[in-house]
């Protein structure tokens, strides 16, 4: 391993009433893939945005020392012209370009007033080839998915001549195979030569790939570990992260599992754009209550389509199937009646389809049950904040009061004001999405006893997620989705990682099914 | 420190419009151009721009929505004046009736925008040009391009007369003290008594000493508005109709379960929808709403100008949108007060009207409206811009 390339020193970074950052030192050598962790709102990402030029040289304290010489960045281009380049967890691709047009969007070949397309096409299909993705250049990048767009964000990093790669959970919406595929990737360029940084929640990942890794918590930086001098394995580092050991990831609960309360026959559900194709088929399932069930399966396997056609036909067309709720047959026309029946669907996508970012949390946690703060549609404001105060504590959300907007939280306390909204509706069946995607070990936790505290109530839950440990963890049976299709039904005795696994590759290639 | 900063950021509107006052008054008198604050003057503002407030409560509506805005309301505006106008004027229908079918006719026009706005999703900007155009011919083939003038005084006297005027110059002053300090008395009623329950349910209440200012204030600028209008003509009864809607629709967007939804639909329209919001059923009732409220204001420009005309209502839509966006709103939706549009209202008035005494040039008022329109928007964006770096 080479010298040191990168060097931060003593940064401090103060927002109007926080420190965000106090204090940080890191070091990453020339060569190395080194991992940063710690709990969301440790300072991860503003450390980055320090290091990158978007919070500007002079609004922090502190030294930044990139192939020995100290820098000054005053924008993102200043860092990016050293090489430096980071790839946001929010994907910054245009959909409606090709893939060539956004490698080279702001980088372009030839000069301003006469750009070479030619060139442009040989340089993206030569990055492209690097990175180990099979796409033509001129594909628009809309039609690609997640996984493949990850990747196309690399090679435009390799096209700016990157000598420092920084990826902002770079696995956390892709899948088992497609995280792999990744991961492997950072490793062929560390034997080229290449220093990156990584962050990210998936510890099994961090343990895998990394050289060193950088903990921080609270805005400090906790300890550097090393490889094969130090112990990487999962559980330390989470000691490092919380502060303490997490003797259990998941909390204990004894299940108290009664009659069936949803159950679904017959589901069949078509695209909601490209009518001839079928998204969930055939599809029967139920959930008792008292129950935590779980659906597992590859991204693609139609589990979010699912519960959303469920939740009201909010996805989805020609839909064909019938629900019963107690054992009596319902149909949902929309959302509404499907809140009115007591069913809650909490989304994955808690920026795009959750929250109003631009409102309050007051706003937010009651906007799914306003008749309880109502009387003749006249809300009573005063009765909304004891209740958003109330949800507030319950749900230990950090924030600086009721009326701070959604948009400022960090991840984790994002997922808890949006699980207070629905557990403000008062539902019998509440459908978790990713309820733990992008937030960190600590707040999972506290997730986890929350749906526990709910199923003891004699609720149930219906748990979508793609981690398997968290599905096995929490889950009293599990169902498994390929391609639209329920391929099994397993007991929580039954579940393992393999037996999972199995069910899935039973039906095909994964691979083939993601793309 | 920190609360007297938050306070002046809340209110930097405010603040801004009684220095653009005191900055004109400044000018106005030093050119002996008589004062910006003389009884007939304050009069004359709330005229010449009762309309805006009303079309301006509207857009704020629409422009909730996600930043929608409404291109045909003055078209609508002059549409629904040549047809009330028609009725009343030229065919000697009962002015009830007349009122009636405007306002019927404001409803049509506005539901049959909104009904492709928001079940068909055609994008609004493209359904109201298309309104801006058509309403406007239409109008001019109802008044066959021709002025229908004068509007019977019976008409005039719910939209354009006065309160307690005549001749008696003590009796109108008396009156018009004695109908401001019964609002004032009111006002503060009502702020006791509700700060009141609050404590009492030990709910959080504003510092005493803050609300004690804030209302001492307003109190003191109502008796001065009250005290002018009884030095000058009387109490307008537009101002009861701008009070009316005013207060009709702060109560509207600001306690009320679908002046909710309306700001979870501009916020976010997928997260309302899954949220269990009639989504469409939101953005038509805004639309048709604007057509409602643009009726209302062409029946107080019919009265005001006393005639129907087909250029009635020219450039309408961009007071309104002007004093929305300066009142706060934002572009993408979401965000605005009735309370800012309100605000907005006054200060792009203030502006008219106080270039129009000073005798700036009609073209470079125009400029300048422009420039502030702009700053206004630009202010906000930067401001909240800081505020998510932070």
């Amino acid at each position: 391993m080479g010298g040191m390339l990168l060097q931060l020193k003593g940064i401090i970074k103060e927002f109007p009433g926080v420190r965000a950052l106090d204090n940080v030192d890191m070091d990453v050598a020339e060569g190395e893939i080194h991992a940063l962790v710690g709990e969301n709102g440790a300072g991860k990402s503003t450390l980055m945005n320090v290091l990158s030029g978007i919070y500007p040289h002079g609004s922090y304290k502190g030294e930044i020392i990139f192939d020995g010489k100290t820098c000054a960045f005053s924008t993102m281009r200043d860092s990016e012209k050293l090489g430096i380049v980071i790839i946001h967890q929010e994907l910054a691709l245009v959909p409606y370009m090709t893939i060539a047009e956004n490698m080279f969007l702001g980088n372009e070949r030839g000069s301003a007033f006469n750009i070479d397309w030619d060139e442009t096409r040989r340089k993206s299909d030569e990055f492209l080839r690097m990175v180990g993705l099979h796409e033509s250049s001129q594909t628009l990048v809309k039609d690609i998915g997640v996984g493949k767009q990850q990747l196309v964000e690399i090679a435009k990093a390799l096209a700016k001549n990157v000598r420092l790669l920084i990826l902002d959970e770079p696995t956390a919406s892709l899948n088992e195979n497609e995280s792999q595929k990744l991961l492997g990737l950072l490793l062929d360029f560390k034997k080229q030569g290449m220093t990156s940084i990584l962050i990210s929640h998936k510890l099994s990942e961090v343990s895998q790939v990394a050289d060193r890794i950088t903990i921080i918590r609270d805005g400090r930086t906790i300890e550097t570990l090393i490889k094969d001098k130090d112990d990487i394995g999962e559980g330390r580092i989470i000691k490092g992260m919380v502060g303490r050991e997490m003797n259990s990831r998941f909390p204990a609960r004894t299940p108290k599992i009664e009659e069936i309360t949803l159950e679904v026959k017959n589901w069949t559900v078509r695209h909601q754009l490209y009518e001839e194709r079928l998204v969930c088929e055939d599809v029967s399932l139920n959930v008792r209550k008292g129950e935590v069930v779980g659906i597992s399966g590859l991204m693609g396997a139609g589990r979010t389509e699912l519960a959303m056609s469920i939740f009201g036909r909010s996805y989805g067309h020609g839909i064909k199937g019938s629900i019963f709720i107690n054992g009596r047959e319902i149909h949902l026309k929309n959302t509404r009646d499907a809140i009115k029946n007591g069913i809650a669907y909490v989304t994955e996508d808690r920026k795009g389809n959750g929250l109003i970012l631009s409102n309050s949390l007051r706003v937010n946690i009651t906007l799914s049950n306003m008749s309880k703060v109502s009387t003749h549609k006249r809300i009573d404001t005063d009765l909304e904040r004891m209740v958003a105060e109330e949800y507030r504590k319950m749900l230990q959300v950090k924030c600086s009061s009721i009326e701070q907007n959604a948009d400022n939280l960090s991840g984790g306390n994002q997922q808890k004001v949006l699980l207070s909204k629905w557990m403000f509706a008062e539902p019998e069946i509440l459908i978790l999405d990713e309820p733990t995607r992008g937030i960190d070990v600590g707040a999972k936790y506290e997730i986890y006893k929350i749906i526990n505290d709910l199923v003891s109530n004699g609720k149930s839950v219906l748990f979508i997620s793609s981690e398997m440990p968290e599905l096995l963890g929490m889950c009293d049976r599990i169902y498994v989705m390929s391609e639209g299709r329920i391929v099994s039904e397993l007991s929580r005795e039954e579940a393992t990682q393999e037996a999972i696994m199995s069910s899935i590759l039973g039906t095909g290639d994964p691979i083939k099914k993601t793309a | 420190m920190s609360r007297t900063m938050e306070i002046i950021k809340k209110n930097a509107m405010l603040l801004v419009l009684v220095l653009v006052m005191l900055i004109f008054q400044m000018l106005i008198v030093y050119n002996n151009k008589g004062s910006l604050f003389a009884s007939r003057n304050i009069t004359n503002l709330i005229a010449q721009n009762g309309y805006v407030i009303i079309l301006a409560t509207g857009m704020l509506l629409c422009i909730l929505t996600g930043g929608n805005i409404d291109l045909s309301v003055g078209s609508q505006v002059c549409l629904i004046a040549a047809i009330g106008a028609t009725l009343i004027v030229k065919n000697g229908v009962n002015i009830y009736i007349g009122i009636a079918v405007c306002l019927g006719s404001g409803i049509l026009l506005g539901a049959w925008q909104a009904f492709w706005i928001a079940y068909m999703r055609i994008p609004p900007f493209i359904v109201t040009l298309s309104g801006m155009l058509a309403y406007r011919g239409l109008a001019r083939v109802i008044l066959k391009g021709l002025t229908i003038s004068p509007v019977p005084a019976e008409f005039t006297r719910y939209f354009g007369s006065f309160l307690g005027g005549g001749n008696d110059l003590q009796a109108k002053l008396r009156f018009s003290l004695i109908l401001g300090a019964a609002v004032v008395v009111m006002l503060i009623v009502f702020v006791v008594h509700s700060r009141i329950v609050k404590v009492r349910k030990k709910y959080q209440v504003e510092p005493a000493l803050w609300m004690g200012i804030k209302y001492a204030v307003t109190c003191a600028v109502l008796m001065f508005v009250f005290y002018s209008f009884g030095k000058d003509r009387g109490v307008p009864v537009v101002l009861i109709l701008l009070s009316i809607v005013v207060l009709a629709y702060y109560y509207y967007t600001s306690k009320t379960v679908p002046g909710r939804y309306l700001y979870a639909l501009g916020g976010n329209e997928k997260a309302a929808r899954l949220s269990g919001v009639n989504t469409n059923g939101v953005m038509f009732f805004a639309y048709t709403n604007m057509g409602f409220l643009a009726s209302i204001a062409a029946l107080v420009c019919l009265a005001r100008f006393n005639s129907s005309f087909p250029d009635l209502g020219r450039s309408y839509e961009m007071d309104a949108i002007g004093a929305c966006f300066i009142g706060g709103a934002s572009a993408y939706g979401g965000v605005g007060t009735v309370g800012g549009a309100l605000v907005g209202t006054i200060f792009m008035g203030v502006l008219n009207n106080g270039m129009s005494i000073l005798g700036v040039d009609q073209n470079w008022q125009e400029v300048i409206k422009g420039s502030v329109l702009l700053a206004a928007v630009i202010w906000d964006i930067l401001s909240k811009k800081r505020k998510t770096a932070a």
